[in-house]
């Protein structure tokens, strides 16, 4: 589960910031690379902050 | 003031520090990751698009600003590793608790009092960036690079909410807000990143080799906006040098690095600084361009919606938010001084009122590279008192933490080293027309100058029985 949570977090970073290269190449438009980031946001803190704070508690403890 | 007075003075701060007295525990030390993390995630925040920004309207070309940032950062972070990682290692105490042991307890009281009410005016900028991206919706008028004041209803009624709830989630919880916050410190960086990526192809730039004429025409042109002075190398240089100078050569962050297992671990500073005070710099003074040429709207929330539509909003009121509240909690603790019977919400919110209405007046977000500025240098004399303690006075023959040994409620060397080091500042300011980025390093010089000769005055008019003392202790 917990890496599920991880994979999906890495995927919501990736969508944050690989549609800005794909503007810049002239692939995709700049409404779908809001949109797509606004769905990478989304999908990090929707996942990131179990996983995170998992981790941290654990690193402390 | 009475000796009681005084004495319930030293109680009420040591009672709130109480946590913090002793040195970290050799279980307690953190290893590098921590570190990078803290480093990257503090300085990849709200004042970040304020910055980048700023320095386009100040006309800097843009070979001075990679150049001067890159030079300035390299002198951060050494800072970091050379002045205050040293100390912090050595004593393993925070700030707080070194400077009342060479400075007395009201002393202290009194620098806590300045600290609080910077960190009430640097939370009030972060809830003024805020507001910019929570009134767009609303189609709220922007404030503009010139305003000093509230240009709008729209604009006290949208601070005034985001200052309500930034204050009431300090007041219920600084904790998970702290944990919120790195959680968004990776996400943040990539937006900075993105943003400025995606709107590259409408500034022109199609191919990395488009880059730097595009740079220099339309991004960093030298030219400043209307009623901005003009930046050089040096400006930048010395304001990334200097931004954070209460934190490296002030030695706030001696309350992080304490927990350093090495004292090298200073230099992942450098994680913070190139991350947030150069790719984040670089990457909001490229949205602003595009912004000066489309509406002219250079406030962070426009701007942000530039580069990522709405995911921008959101990264410019989590950025302002995270940074605002746990700066609050912070003058809240510095605050409590005074008000001893209070309980804690209290005085959140009595500080959550006087930063929400700090945040009103724009000049403080639009004046940020001044307001860092003077906020570094108002603390910096404490940190070079504090270096000269450490290292100066045992080289010649004095006593180091001259205040806890004496007991002594006020260290005159201290406060005079303070107040006069000020006051050296404004003259070369008001005088000699010394800018107030360049002021830090002559100051920290006059600073560590006065506390190291007054210091051998105060120990040579107590002698022979001090010095006495010591080389019979040293023998």
């Amino acid at each position: 589960m917990n890496n599920l949570l991880k994979i999906l977090s890495f995927v919501g970073l990736a969508l944050t910031v690989g549609p800005a290269f794909l503007v810049f190449a002239g692939t995709i438009t700049w409404p779908t690379h809001a949109t797509l980031m606004l769905l990478g946001t989304l999908l990090w803190f929707g996942t990131a902050p179990f996983w995170m704070h998992k981790q941290q508690a654990e690193d402390n403890g | 003031m009475a000796p009681t007075e005084t004495s319930t003075l030293a109680q009420r701060l040591d009672a709130i520090n109480e946590f913090d007295r002793e040195p970290v525990s050799e279980d307690r030390l953190q290893g590098p990751a921590n570190f990078i993390g803290l480093y990257a995630g503090e300085h990849v925040a709200g004042t970040e698009f304020v910055i980048g920004p700023l320095f386009v309207a100040h006309g800097v070309t843009a070979a001075d600003l990679l150049l001067g940032l890159f030079v300035g950062n390299v002198l951060a972070v050494l800072s970091w590793a050379l002045i205050c990682a040293p100390i912090a290692v050595r004593t393993r105490l925070n700030l707080y608790w070194k400077l009342r042991k060479i400075a007395g307890p009201n002393l202290l009281f009194l620098y806590n009092i300045v600290n609080a009410l910077m960190f009430c005016f640097l939370a009030g900028a972060m809830i003024s960036v805020a507001a910019t991206a929570v009134g767009i919706p609303f189609n709220m008028t922007m404030p503009h690079l010139n305003d000093l004041y509230p240009n709008s209803l729209g604009w006290v009624v949208t601070v005034l909410a985001v200052g309500a709830v930034v204050t009431v989630l300090a007041i219920l919880g600084f904790e998970k807000i702290a944990r919120f916050s790195k959680v968004a410190a990776p996400w943040m960086f990539l937006v900075f990143v993105a943003c400025a990526i995606a709107v590259l192809p409408q500034l022109g730039v199609t191919s990395a080799g488009d880059f730097w004429t595009v740079a220099n025409e339309k991004i960093w042109t030298g030219m400043p906006l209307a009623g901005q002075s003009k930046f050089s190398f040096w400006h930048i240089m010395f304001f990334a040098w200097f931004c954070n100078m209460a934190m490296h050569i002030g030695l706030a962050d001696m309350t992080i690095l304490r927990y350093a297992k090495k004292w090298h671990y200073g230099f992942f500073s450098a994680f913070g600084m190139y991350l947030g005070h150069y790719v984040a710099w670089i990457a909001s003074g490229i949205l602003v361009a595009l912004a000066l040429q489309q509406s002219g709207e250079i406030a962070p929330g426009p701007i942000a919606y530039l580069g990522a539509g709405v995911a921008g909003l959101i990264a410019v009121v989590v950025a302002g938010w995270t940074t605002a509240n746990p700066t609050i909690y912070r003058a809240g603790l510095a605050m409590q001084t005074i008000t001893p019977n209070w309980k804690r919400w209290k005085v959140t919110l009595a500080v959550g009122v006087v930063t929400t209405v700090a945040a009103l007046f724009p000049a403080l977000m639009m004046r940020l590279l001044d307001f860092v500025a003077l906020y570094g240098l108002l603390l910096m004399p404490m940190g070079a008192v504090i270096f000269t303690d450490f290292w100066l006075l045992p080289k010649l023959g004095l006593r180091q933490d001259y205040a806890e040994w004496k007991h002594l409620l006020f260290s005159w060397p201290a406060g005079l080293a303070w107040g006069l080091t000020l006051a050296a500042c404004w003259g070369l300011n008001v005088f000699w027309g010394v800018g107030l980025f360049f002021l830090g390093l002559p100051g920290w010089f006059i600073a560590t100058a006065l506390y190291l000769g007054l210091s051998y005055a105060q120990q040579r008019a107590a002698a022979p029985s001090t010095s006495d003392r010591l080389i019979g202790e040293k023998a």
